[in-house]
């Protein structure tokens, strides 16, 4: 029974959750192991946006605009080709601009906006969310857009990849999250991620498509304006 | 290609995406909801109960929508704010 309650979840179109982990929805040993986990990182972030902003003032405006795009893009219920709605996250454009640490910051900005006002995410879920969505995500944009850098390739196709992979290690590791929080009765943790990740996958492909797609479009739009000192963007433009 | 041409392109393209996904699937709920993940975790673990629950929610889905729709207003005017900025001063040097 349980083995066709799975296969119908899998196969039916089953709305995706907006990578967001609900409320109460982490037993609480979870939720203080992945707060617990979070806090030093929030910490190092806050210091990396402080050093940053007496280092290099004019920064600030990038610094908001960078916020403001997380904002607006997980404010985005697109619809995807499972029958379902998701968000796309945001973080990208921040983390290729300014690196993953500062993400660490503004991205708990925007979870927070969200579970105080939209009952999206939750407070006891505020630091396994942050993780996925405030650290791994921005992480794993930045290595690949450096590895994508090094290797020479195009720095628009290099970004597009950068965020692309950025958002789906985000729900990955939300997904694994929850499998260590809820494993399959019988089978365990493996099972229980594997299930979370091919119900949700198909769901975020298109998402991250659309992310990455609007991630380069505002580059774009930032390296035709922004002074050439700012490092990322003036490397953005030399090679695009 | 100029920038200008790459960005129609790009915003072609996801036009592109998400109406073709709304042609492809008209019969498609297209709920957001999270909550057919908790359906999905309470089927699997019938005893687990979500042990704290939102502080606050919007009355309605409309309050919602509202509530969506300023979150990515305000972010889109920051963003489409500091584009121009940095347009205006280029053009004033």
């Amino acid at each position: 029974m349980k083995k066709l309650l799975v296969l119908l979840a899998i196969l039916s179109p089953i709305p995706a959750f907006s990578m967001h982990i609900m409320e109460g929805f982490l037993p609480a040993f979870w939720s203080m192991f992945w707060s617990v986990v979070y806090l030093p990182i929030f910490i190092l972030g806050f210091r990396k946006i402080k050093q940053l902003l007496v280092e290099k003032p004019e920064l600030k405006l990038l610094l908001a605009l960078a916020t403001a795009f997380a904002f607006v893009l997980s404010a985005l219920k697109l619809p995807s080709v499972s029958g379902s709605c998701s968000h796309p996250t945001g973080v990208g454009l921040g983390a290729l601009l300014f690196g993953p640490w500062v993400m660490s910051v503004i991205g708990v900005l925007v979870l927070l906006f969200q579970v105080l006002l939209l009952a999206h995410g939750g407070i006891t879920t505020l630091g396994a969310n942050a993780f996925s969505m405030a650290f791994i995500g921005p992480v794993f944009t930045w290595l690949i857009f450096s590895l994508a850098n090094k290797l020479g390739m195009n720095k628009k196709v290099a970004v597009f990849l950068a965020v692309f992979v950025g958002n789906m290690a985000t729900y990955i590791c939300t997904s694994a999250q929850l499998a260590f929080a809820h494993p399959d009765v019988i089978n365990g943790v493996t099972t229980a991620f594997y299930k979370f990740v091919s119900i949700f996958g198909l769901t975020q492909i298109p998402i991250a498509i659309i992310e990455g797609l609007l991630t380069v479009l505002v580059l774009n739009l930032l390296s035709d304006h922004v002074p050439m000192r700012f490092d990322f963007l003036s490397q953005y433009k030399k090679r695009s | 290609m100029t920038n200008k041409t790459s960005n129609l392109l790009l915003i072609g393209a996801i036009i592109l995406i998400v109406v073709l996904t709304l042609y492809f699937f008209p019969n498609a709920e297209f709920m957001g909801a999270d909550g057919l993940a908790e359906d999905y975790i309470t089927e699997s673990q019938p005893d687990y109960k979500p042990w704290f629950s939102n502080i606050w929610e919007p009355p309605s889905g409309e309050i919602e929508s509202l509530l969506f729709s300023l979150q990515a207003a305000i972010g889109t005017g920051i963003v489409a704010y500091v584009i121009g900025y940095y347009k205006g001063k280029k053009k004033a040097v």
